[in-house]
């Protein structure tokens, strides 16, 4: 990852986003110096972000490339040069993912919070109510016992309830 | 001097040792594109900061493209120029510059002067790919000589490059990090709150339109179409001898007569000489000198004319406020002359009268302002405006400037000699002044009117000149750095001059923040020096105390030089400034 240390992560990983946590981090350490460092890291950072949120085209992919490309070639120094790193290993990689953010509008990982729809499956709910006690916003309801219903309009998509079912009842797109 | 082999795109060339890539390039006649570099080898002036990366260029062997512009060759050096990975990395340099950059080219005021919009012309961008945030920072228009626009900022950093390296102020700095980063003061204080001389040097390299001077044709408009006030201008030296840049003719022409005529079509009702305040300011000067010489004065004396270089000395050498002669410049005397003698003359109320200067200067809008240069709450000079400002004001009266007949300027305040006129360059003052000292101490009339001891380029220059039994010791600043080593000389108590003459910009006025851009190149500045010099030699007249309008204003009014009432209209003092 850019530095060339090496960090391990699960599926709930979203590769597009961690390409993004790198290039905050390049971002909060550029100078400001150079123009590619300062403006073009701050581009891919925005490409990133639109992509992430589910509003990135095909486009977007050819113009991280070349910003990438760009970047590593003309930076004045060490930072600036292995910023595009991260984005360009990631596509190289884990093209897939980003095809899935811009194509069908999901985050495989689910860590992408605007792309994420949590829903509940009906078949394995047993109506605990573990998820109603701890969701933020009170967007699950239903009784005891019975099948709980997400609300999509409500829902934030923090994900605690996926974390707080114990029977799988909680899916992430 | 070791000579290097290199390579660029196939052609092999010899380098000397030490030379850069894009040097090296334009021996081949390849023109590399360049934002931030600046390099004014004579004035010592050079920004390599390397910092747009719109100049690279690939370097066999190396990973990474580099900055032909700060990259200096070595032997054996394969260098390609042309290859699409070059031409791709300048241009995204370019389109990334313009992704963070107002879109109001049409409306800017370097509209046409830009050296980012000539690059996007050059490059062929008919497109910005990259959108996203802008800076978005408020206009600092604090001062009466500049405006400060962060937004259009592209940090070359030539700016800071003059403020701090070689005007020494150390106004202009990068201020934030990162994305937020602009070149302004510390703690981002306004421009009128720093010790900013207004020099305006900043502006005269600014590639954009992040530093301007303050545009005051307006008010020169509204003053013009008044039918009250009686309008009169008065014109620099300097500017004879650069405007007709703004209109497309060649750096060095003179265009006195064409720039008196455009005058009066704008309307001025009288057209005066800065340099009849010139000359004035000579017999001032000069009694003041031998006055100094003669009755154990404070030595050197420095001269005065320069307001950025008053007001560095009021900031940054507060203790020695006593040194510099207490002459107001050439355009605030001309304008207390206009207000009090003119108006007695023509016999007007003084506030009916508005004095314009055009100035190649920022600074002197500053000076204009300065409230020990009023008198009756009624200013010297009521408006400054550029030798740039007169260029568009006459390009918005559809002026053929080029086809303008020749004109004399106004009786009885615009006669001058060739003495005023070398003002507008380094040297030229104290040579003026010699010229009239000589002949004051001597009582001999002085045959060789031209010291060519104290001409050039150089950043400090000493000349001696033998006037009878004494040895002047003269010598000669430009730039404020160069200034600095001068005083710092006097407050150490080396210095051995009798006299110094300082001018804040490089090469003099004829360099100043107002003058037509020079956009890097030195030979327009030399040439207007060579306009400057040329104009002197067209001169009937060459020392100021033979004026024969100087002499019935003496005459007439003033009395003798440093008289009573001289003091009180042609002098004035100093006040210690804080230095932030």
């Amino acid at each position: 990852m850019g530095s060339g240390g090496m960090i391990v992560m699960d599926e709930d990983d979203c590769m597009v986003n961690i390409a993004k946590f790198y290039l905050d981090f390049t971002q909060d350490e550029s100078c400001g110096k150079c123009t590619p460092c300062r403006i073009g890291t701050k581009r891919m950072y925005e490409i990133l972000d639109k992509i992430t949120i589910g509003e990135g085209t095909m486009e977007d992919i050819t113009k991280l490339r070349n910003l990438g490309k760009m970047i590593k070639d003309s930076a004045l120094c060490g930072l600036g040069q292995t910023a595009p790193n991260p984005v360009l290993s990631t596509l190289e990689y884990f093209y897939d993912e980003y095809l899935a953010h811009i194509q069908d509008k999901r985050c495989p990982a689910g860590a992408c919070k605007a792309l994420a729809k949590y829903k509940i499956d009906a078949d394995k709910c047993i109506g605990c109510t573990a998820c109603a006690r701890v969701c933020p916003v009170n967007c699950i309801e239903g009784k005891p016992k019975q099948k709980h219903v997400i609300d999509a309009e409500k829902c934030i998509a923090c994900g605690a309830c996926y974390t707080a079912c114990k029977f799988d009842a909680v899916i992430r797109p | 001097m070791k000579m290097l082999n290199i390579k660029i795109n196939n052609l092999d060339l010899q380098v000397p040792e030490g030379t850069t890539i894009l040097d090296a390039t334009k021996q081949v006649n390849i023109k590399i594109p360049t934002l931030c570099h600046l390099n004014l080898h004579e004035f010592g002036i050079v920004n390599q900061t390397a910092s747009c990366r719109v100049c690279m260029v690939e370097v066999e062997g190396r990973p990474a493209l580099v900055p032909s512009c700060s990259e200096i060759c070595t032997d054996g050096m394969v260098i390609r120029t042309d290859n699409i990975r070059s031409i791709t990395a300048r241009r995204m340099a370019v389109e990334l510059l313009l992704s963070n950059h107002p879109y109001d080219c049409l409306v800017c005021a370097k509209n046409l002067e830009c050296d980012l919009q000539a690059l996007a012309q050059e490059l062929g961008i008919r497109e910005i790919r990259f959108k996203g945030e802008k800076m978005n920072y408020p206009k600092d228009t604090s001062s009466f000589s500049l405006v400060k626009d962060p937004n259009k900022c592209v940090m070359c950093r030539r700016c800071e490059t003059m403020c701090n390296d070689i005007q020494t102020c150390g106004i202009l700095s990068a201020v934030n990090r990162g994305f937020d980063v602009f070149v302004g003061p510390a703690f981002n204080l306004d421009m009128v709150d720093t010790s900013c001389t207004y020099c305006g040097q900043c502006v005269a390299v600014c590639p954009t339109a992040a530093l301007t001077e303050v545009n005051n044709t307006d008010k020169v408009w509204d003053m013009l179409n008044d039918p009250k006030k009686h309008v009169v201008v008065q014109v620099a030296p300097a500017v004879r001898v650069a405007i007709g840049e703004l209109f497309d003719m060649p750096a060095g022409t003179i265009s006195t007569g064409k720039m008196v005529s455009s005058l009066r079509g704008l309307g001025f009702d009288a057209i005066f000489d800065t340099d009849f305040g010139a000359d004035l300011t000579i017999m001032e000067e000069a009694s003041e000198l031998i006055h100094r010489i003669q009755n154990g004065g404070r030595l050197p004396m420095l001269t005065s004319c320069c307001p950025a270089w008053v007001k560095f000395f009021e900031h940054q050498f507060p203790d020695l406020l006593d040194i510099p002669s207490t002459c107001k410049s050439p355009q605030i005397m001309l304008g207390a002359i206009i207000k009090t003698y003119y108006a007695e003359k023509m016999n007007m109320n003084p506030d009916d009268i508005v004095v314009v200067s055009v100035m190649p200067c920022l600074a002197k809008k500053a000076e204009a302002a300065r409230p020990e240069l009023t008198k009756d709450e009624n200013s010297n000079v009521d408006i400054v405006i550029t030798t740039r400002e007169l260029g568009l004001m006459l390009k918005e009266a559809a002026v053929d400037y080029a086809g303008l007949p020749e004109s004399d300027f106004d009786s009885i305040l615009g006669e001058s000699t060739g003495a005023s006129v070398i003002f507008g360059t380094t040297g030229g003052v104290i040579e003026a002044a010699v010229r009239t000292a000589y002949e004051w101490i001597t009582n001999e009339t002085l045959e060789k009117v031209e010291f060519e001891q104290l001409r050039g380029f150089e950043g400090i220059r000493e000349g001696h000149v033998q006037i009878g039994d004494l040895n002047l010791r003269i010598g000669i600043a430009h730039g404020l750095g160069n200034a600095r080593t001068l005083l710092e000389e006097i407050q150490a108590g080396t210095s051995h001059y009798d006299a110094i003459e300082i001018m804040a910009c490089p090469g003099g006025c004829i360099g100043g923040g107002g003058q037509p851009y020079h956009h890097g190149d030195m030979e327009i500045i030399k040439k207007r020096q060579a306009a400057i010099y040329q104009e002197d030699r067209n001169k009937v007249l060459r020392k100021s105390h033979e004026n024969p309008y100087i002499k019935k204003l003496y005459d007439d009014f003033l009395g003798k030089p440093n008289s009573h009432k001289a003091h009180e209209l042609l002098h004035t003092h100093y006040v210690p400034k804080e230095k932030i």
